[in-house]
């Protein structure tokens, strides 16, 4: 039973960077250009789980990605890990899609890749973080999907059985194939490249696709036509007082322990006392 | 067109989820800021409804949609997106709430597509503009900036809130109405999903969103034997221990579901004690509303000192010991 399987991988802006990020007085645009990107952490998860189905059952990886043109590196890191073929997704046209347009776009190029046995994607990414493209990219499939799936076993031929995390415990589900999950990083641990897989990855199938690739609907991707626009833009304002403590290993844990009472929390406790204090006091 | 706002509610345990209640209590306060208010409307999907029915009319809802049957007792996603696709198709709401809870991650989104609109995801805040529409204040890049969005030609106008982030509602006694939905049409749905089954664990301790005082350890803490004594002080303290990424991918911190931030918990205790976190967005997002907020790191430099009232400049393996014999914890 050889599965044909799409992992949706995301290039993000490094989250190592996003304290840097501003916005610029004049043009309120977001400044961002040096950051480098790296593969949405989330999305190595869902790659691992491919890769664990595949060991297991044979079959084929393809990765997903929608994004602009300079983000080969992170492809390659993928096609590394030891996915088999690559597409991305790139125009103009695309740039600024909400959710609702992204998960559209991914969907069409699902349909024309075709015959698809499973659809992984990461839970979240790291930039917008709306955990939305899973669900949405399900329903334009119109295949079952899951979101949050800690647990993920095929059965005999197409028949799966998963679990979910929910608040406080797990739920579990039967399905067939196929279907979509997104995969919660608690599913696997992803594996590191080696330099074999490197060195393979500059050989694998990559194929780049633009909007006449694909049958879309023009009036309903890009920044323009998503149906949530955004607004103003604003820094968040996180800085409190920052005043600076320092003092001996005692002094802080005193502090400490005043502010406890003086933020209103019931404590009960001894004055630390300085032992160093009591020994020179002795000299 | 109405101006309804409605809120889809999720139960734990038969029990209101907190992250409905909050929205039931946002509602109330959107509708004030309306010039031309419509009703707020509640929507509960679920099997045996009749208390968590007497609980939402005490917090506003003016109307409340029930649809309940022994099929829709777990959630079943194909079901519960129908049910609510079909009421909004009937009635055309203004703006639809859900809690970006494990269910609501999943539901809002998908809904979102049935009916063909747009989705704000895990706003801070919800504001109402001179038009009487939705603005959603959403994080982006781990919540170093947070974006408004608007949805203007799309109804109903969606978004998704996580538990903790909204204050938690005051009672008001209204006449509901209370509407149950014909489900007939669900034997139309063939569902290829099914759930089989749900396991819950009472959670130990006080709940990290509920606790006055948080104690959030991060990396810095080091061992598991240095994150005993934050278990143990915060125990003591009557409060709960939170924990960021590191920490948690470390094994030190007792599950997902303590982590603080942008994918975790958002927390606003009276007291936050942070010890050995560095302040990424990621996990300053989820503690910015505390009341007070003490740091320690070793660092001078660390990026949490401009997030806090006190940053103390010191080796957490030094404090804490100390903190636990003045507790008197041995
Ligand atoms: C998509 C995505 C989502 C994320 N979501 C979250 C989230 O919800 N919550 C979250 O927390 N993180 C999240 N992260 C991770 C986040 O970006 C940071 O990596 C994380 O918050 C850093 O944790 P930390 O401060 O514990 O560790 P570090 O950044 O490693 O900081 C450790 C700190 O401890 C100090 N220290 C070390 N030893 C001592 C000592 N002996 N005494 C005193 N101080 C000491 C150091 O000076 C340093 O400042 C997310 C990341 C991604 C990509
Ligand atoms: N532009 C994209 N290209 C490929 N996959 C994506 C893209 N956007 C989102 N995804 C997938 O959807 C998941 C959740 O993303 P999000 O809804 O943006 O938080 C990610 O972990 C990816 O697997």
């Amino acid at each position: 039973m050889a599965l044909k399987i799409v992992v949706c991988v995301k290039p993000i802006p490094d989250p190592a960077y996003y304290k840097d990020i501003t916005i610029d007085p004049v043009t309120k645009t977001i400044q961002r250009e040096a950051i480098p990107t790296i593969i949405n952490p989330a999305d190595k998860h869902a790659i691992e789980e491919a890769l664990k189905i595949k060991e297991k059952f044979g079959g084929k990886i393809i990765t997903l990605s929608m994004a602009p043109p300079n983000v080969i590196k992170n492809i390659h890191e993928a096609l590394a890990m030891g996915a088999d073929e690559a597409y991305l997704l790139t125009d103009k046209k695309f740039a600024g899609s909400d959710t609702w347009a992204t998960s559209y776009i991914l969907a069409k190029a699902i349909e024309k890749i075709g015959g698809i046995d499973l659809v992984i994607t990461g839970t979240e990414t790291g930039d917008g973080g709306t955990s939305q493209v899973p669900s949405q990219l399900g329903e334009w499939l119109k295949i079952p999907h899951l979101w949050n799936v800690i647990e993920f076993k095929i059965k005999n031929e197409k028949e799966v059985y998963l679990k979910t995390k929910i608040e406080n415990g797990f739920m579990e589900w039967k399905c067939k194939l196929p279907m979509a999950i997104a995969v919660s990083r608690e599913i696997n641990t992803p594996r590191y490249t080696t330099i074999m897989g490197v060195m393979k990855a500059k050989k694998k199938p990559f194929q780049k696709l633009t909007f006449d690739d694909l049958n879309l609907d023009e009036k309903r991707i890009g920044l323009v036509n998503s149906p949530t626009q955004a607004g103003n833009l604003h820094l968040l304002d996180l800085s409190r007082k920052g005043k600076i403590i320092k003092g001996s290993k005692e002094e802080l844990a005193q502090f400490i322990i005043d502010n406890l009472k003086a933020g209103g929390i019931s404590v009960e406790a001894d004055p630390i006392i300085c032992s160093c204090e009591g020994e020179t006091g002795n000299e | 067109m109405n101006k309804d706002i409605w809120v889809f509610i999720e139960q734990v345990q038969s029990n209101i989820s907190g992250a409905s209640l909050e929205l039931l209590g946002e509602a109330v306060r959107l509708k004030s800021k309306m010039k031309n208010p419509g009703k707020i409307v509640a929507v509960i999907i679920g099997s045996q409804l009749s208390e968590l029915i007497q609980v939402v009319s005490m917090f506003g809802a003016e109307k409340i949609y029930v649809a309940d049957h022994r099929k829709l007792r777990l959630y079943q996603p194909d079901y519960y997106a129908a049910i609510l696709t079909h009421l909004i198709h009937q009635e055309d709401p203004h703006i639809l709430l859900i809690g970006a809870t494990y269910i609501g991650s999943q539901l809002g989104p998908m809904v979102a597509i049935r009916v063909d609109t747009g989705i704000a995801a895990h706003c801070v805040e919800l504001k109402i503009d001179d038009n009487d529409n939705l603005v959603a204040v959403v994080p982006a890049f781990g919540g170093k900036l947070l974006g408004d969005i608007l949805c203007p030609n799309y109804r109903p106008q969606m978004a998704s809130v996580k538990p903790g982030i909204l204050e938690k509602p005051e009672r008001i006694e209204v006449q509901s109405q209370i509407v149950p939905v014909d489900i007939n049409f669900l034997s139309l749905v063939e569902p290829k999903l099914k759930p089989v089954g749900i396991c819950c664990h009472e959670p130990k301790g006080v709940p990290l969103e509920q606790a006055e005082v948080v104690i959030c350890g991060g990396w810095g803490v080091g061992d598991a034997e240095h994150w005993q004594m934050l278990e143990k002080i915060a125990a003591k303290l009557g409060g709960a221990v939170g924990c960021t990424r590191p920490a948690l991918d470390e094994g030190w911190s007792q599950g997902e579901h303590t982590m603080v931030g942008t994918s975790g918990k958002s927390i606003r205790p009276n007291v936050y004690l942070g010890f050995g976190i560095s302040g990424s967005t990621h996990h300053v997002c989820g503690m910015k509303d505390s009341k007070l907020i003490i740091s320690v790191n070793k660092d001078e430099e660390a990026e949490i000192f401009n997030f806090s009232d006190f940053g103390l400049v010191g080796d957490i393996k030094e404090i804490l010991p100390l903190l636990m014999q003045s507790l008197g914890i041995s």
